[in-house]
């Protein structure tokens, strides 16, 4: 099991010696040193420990050497992104991060007025001490896998969102988490509270800054959307191709409280990303997107699970993928009904659409159901893109390149559809567009 | 000056096997023209190579307007140059709203030097076309923000092809067997609708089984296929002759074809799959 093992050892970037050295140390307060050092020997214990092949089996780490990547020293403040969303619409703030550092920081001072934090981790680390002390961590556990554990020792910073009691956002936020430097690693987290009533969208980006230099994200999400909040969260996984993507996420939705949750998938070499969605308190629900598109040999593995602790609780998911030249897609999703959870909804679905017979799309759901009065549906389909389709539309005038465009979008609408956020619709379809120039 | 659509000794093959062994065809913009011929005859081969579909091989031969080739043209050039296929089985496009695409054809086949991601002609001026359009053929405005033909009826696929084929407004169209699959209202629709949108500037291509469209629309020429040759041309007369009494008498006038067609028949070939 080459596979599950190959992790297992120490590269000297990321050995004691590193941690040590570690940059983010400088100013952070002792707690968060304190857990750094926790986490690394977690990290070091799961190291010796297969990783669940429940969840890795179908994903080949083989090409991926933690040695070759080193936390970075800094970062350079003029890199240029090839960002797509920033640009696009009125934020009510922003925060940008680069090869782990951070970069620029802003919030509309009507909001912080009002008591919202939107900021980098290290600066709220050390001024609301207290509040990220009591959160951060507190939903992905830094000892709950490998990834984890080795994101929270090598911790490098990060977003953080907090918006009071019935404190209702309108303007959406935006958080750029860039790489720039070959061979910079960067361990972000994202951490979202939401207090009871609150209500934000949150968009991020990844993306790097050169379609060549290797790099490493070890991420971490947390959602914490409080009684009654309706939090909006979008990550676009926007890297180069050579870059190494592996997250933990988690969201945790109190009673009556809803999350809508659109990932996108577009760069990376190989992207893993661990995806539980939390329904914690009686009316909770939780809507999760997910639109992929793979090209080359790129692979993007997704384990998602949606997990109802609490009655009358509902979770929809949808991701679709669209995959050409030898790209994988792998989604592995499940559904756990907790006993108790009666009158619960639940539903998955994955669509793949594959532009070339090389593609590979795995789709495997599940249900884990302990409860008697529930109603749980999953569904996954596969297609090629049809030839009649293509000469269909050719017949009107249309080329090859934009009748594979316009059944890509066709495609992604149902996901389109349900995004309310147009700044986002549009980066999505601007990104497939730029990806379906690529070969062709 | 009216354009000329020119057949010449035109030879096409699915997978290896020839399907037409030259056929010669010329139409002219404002001409209706019928083709007719019993199954497995040719008569959609010829509308597919016409249009350029990648399977249909171009073995020999020559298509050309106005004495320009369009031998090595792929179908959006074609479209483009004016040739329009109302399809048979229209496809469904899921995702892919009836007015995104109609902007987009109209666009390119209008500007037909325009680049791709170059824009597109103005959204309220299109807008105001497609109502009217859709208003003349009594199409629902609501069917402009569907799917392409996703969960279309028979009868409602039709009417997009020849909603699509009054935006477009081609120089040369032909129309393969629309009025198939359709009960007697819908092909009177059809049927008048083709014979309005009919004029000097559009050549009208009928390939058909049933008289109703050619009542409507009187063909100046009749064209018989019969195993991948025309092997006889007439007026209006020809094809009624032809609905009263089937293709018998054609057969015994042209023996060879027809024991061309009796072993392609034999050979368990009647109707090529490559066809649909």
């Amino acid at each position: 099991m080459s596979t599950a093992t190959s992790v297992s050892r120490t590269p000297p970037s990321f050995g004691e010696e590193a941690l040590r050295a570690h940059p983010g140390r400088t100013g952070e307060p002792a707690w968060l040193g304190e857990q750094r050092d926790a986490a690394f020997a977690s990290y070091q214990d799961l190291l010796s420990r297969p990783l669940d092949p429940e969840e890795w089996k179908r994903v080949d780490l083989r090409s991926f050497q933690p040695g070759k990547f080193r936390l970075a020293d800094a970062s350079s403040l003029s890199a240029q992104f090839q960002s797509l969303m920033d640009t696009r619409a009125e934020f009510a703030g922003i925060v940008s991060h680069v090869d782990g550092h951070r970069v620029e920081s802003r919030l509309d001072p009507a909001l912080a007025a009002r008591g919202v934090l939107f900021g980098s981790l290290h600066e709220l680390a050390r001024s609301h001490g207290d509040l990220l002390k009591e959160k951060l961590f507190s939903a992905v556990r830094p000892d709950v896998d490998r990834m984890a554990a080795w994101h929270s020792a090598f911790l490098t910073g990060g977003t953080v969102l907090y918006v009071p009691r019935n404190v209702e956002l309108k303007a959406p936020l935006y958080s750029l988490i860039g790489l720039d430097q070959a061979g910079a690693a960067d361990f972000s987290h994202t951490l979202v509270i939401l207090e009871e009533g609150a209500q934000a969208t949150l968009l991020e980006e990844t993306a790097s800054t050169t379609s060549d230099r290797p790099g490493l994200h070890v991420g971490c999400v947390e959602l914490l959307v409080g009684q009654g909040a309706r939090l909006r969260y979008v990550q676009l996984q926007n890297w180069n191709q050579q870059t190494f993507h592996f997250a933990h996420q988690k969201g945790i939705v109190a009673r009556d409280a809803s999350l809508q949750w659109t990932v996108g998938g577009i760069g990376s070499r190989l992207s893993h990303v661990h995806q539980d969605v939390v329904l914690d308190g009686p009316g909770a629900s939780g809507e999760v997107n997910g639109c992929t598109f793979a090209t080359h040999r790129q692979l993007l593995s997704y384990y998602t699970q949606q997990t109802h602790r609490a009655v009358n609780t509902h979770s929809d998911l949808l991701y679709k993928d669209v995959l050409r030249d030898e790209a994988r897609v792998v989604w592995r999703g499940m559904i756990r009904v907790d006993p108790g959870a009666q009158q619960t909804d639940g539903y998955q679905r994955n669509d793949s659409l594959l532009l070339s017979p090389e593609a590979r799309a795995d789709s495997i759901p599940g249900l884990e159901i302990e409860a008697d009065d529930v109603r749980c549906t999953h569904g996954s389909t596969a297609g090629r893109v049809d030839e009649d389709q293509i000469f269909y539309l050719m017949c009107r005038g249309i080329s090859r390149y934009e009748a594979m465009h316009m059944i890509v979008e066709g495609f992604f609408h149902s996901i389109y559809d349900r995004i309310a956020v147009d700044v986002v619709r549009e980066t999505l379809s601007r990104s497939v567009e730029r990806k379906l120039g690529i070969g062709l | 000056m009216s354009s000329v659509l020119k057949v010449e000794n035109l030879c096409v093959s699915i997978d290896e096997k020839l399907i037409l062994k030259g056929v010669d065809l010329e139409v002219r913009q404002g001409e209706i023209h019928a083709l007719m011929g019993p199954n497995g005859s040719g008569k959609s081969t010829l509308a597919y190579a016409l249009m350029g579909h990648p399977k249909y091989e171009l073995v020999d031969g020559r298509i050309s307007i106005d004495g320009e080739s369009l031998n090595e043209l792929e179908p959006d050039a074609r479209a483009r140059k004016g040739i329009f296929l109302a399809f048979q089985y229209p496809v469904t496009v899921p995702g892919v709203k009836v007015a995104d695409f109609l902007r987009h054809a109209v666009t390119n086949v209008r500007n037909p030097n325009r680049k791709e991601g170059e824009g597109l002609i103005p959204m309220r001026e299109f807008r105001a076309e497609l109502k009217s359009r859709m208003e003349e053929l009594g199409i629902e405005p609501e069917f402009a923000r569907r799917y392409l033909n996703d969960g279309f009826s028979g009868g409602e696929k039709k009417r997009m092809e020849i909603l699509q084929l009054a935006m477009l407004r081609p120089k040369f169209a032909i129309l393969d067997e629309t009025d198939s699959g359709l009960d007697s209202d819908a092909v009177r629709f059809v049927s008048e609708a083709i014979s309005r949108l009919a004029g000097p500037d559009m050549a009208i291509i009928i390939i058909t089984h049933h008289e109703r469209l050619l009542e409507f629309n009187r063909p100046q020429h009749t064209h018989v296929l019969l195993a991948g040759r025309v092997v006889e041309r007439g007026d209006a007369r020809l094809a009624h002759e032809l609905h009263d009494q089937g293709y018998t008498g054609v057969r015994q006038r042209h023996p060879e074809a027809a024991a061309e067609e009796q072993a392609a028949a034999d050979a368990g070939n009647r109707q090529p799959a490559a066809a649909r």
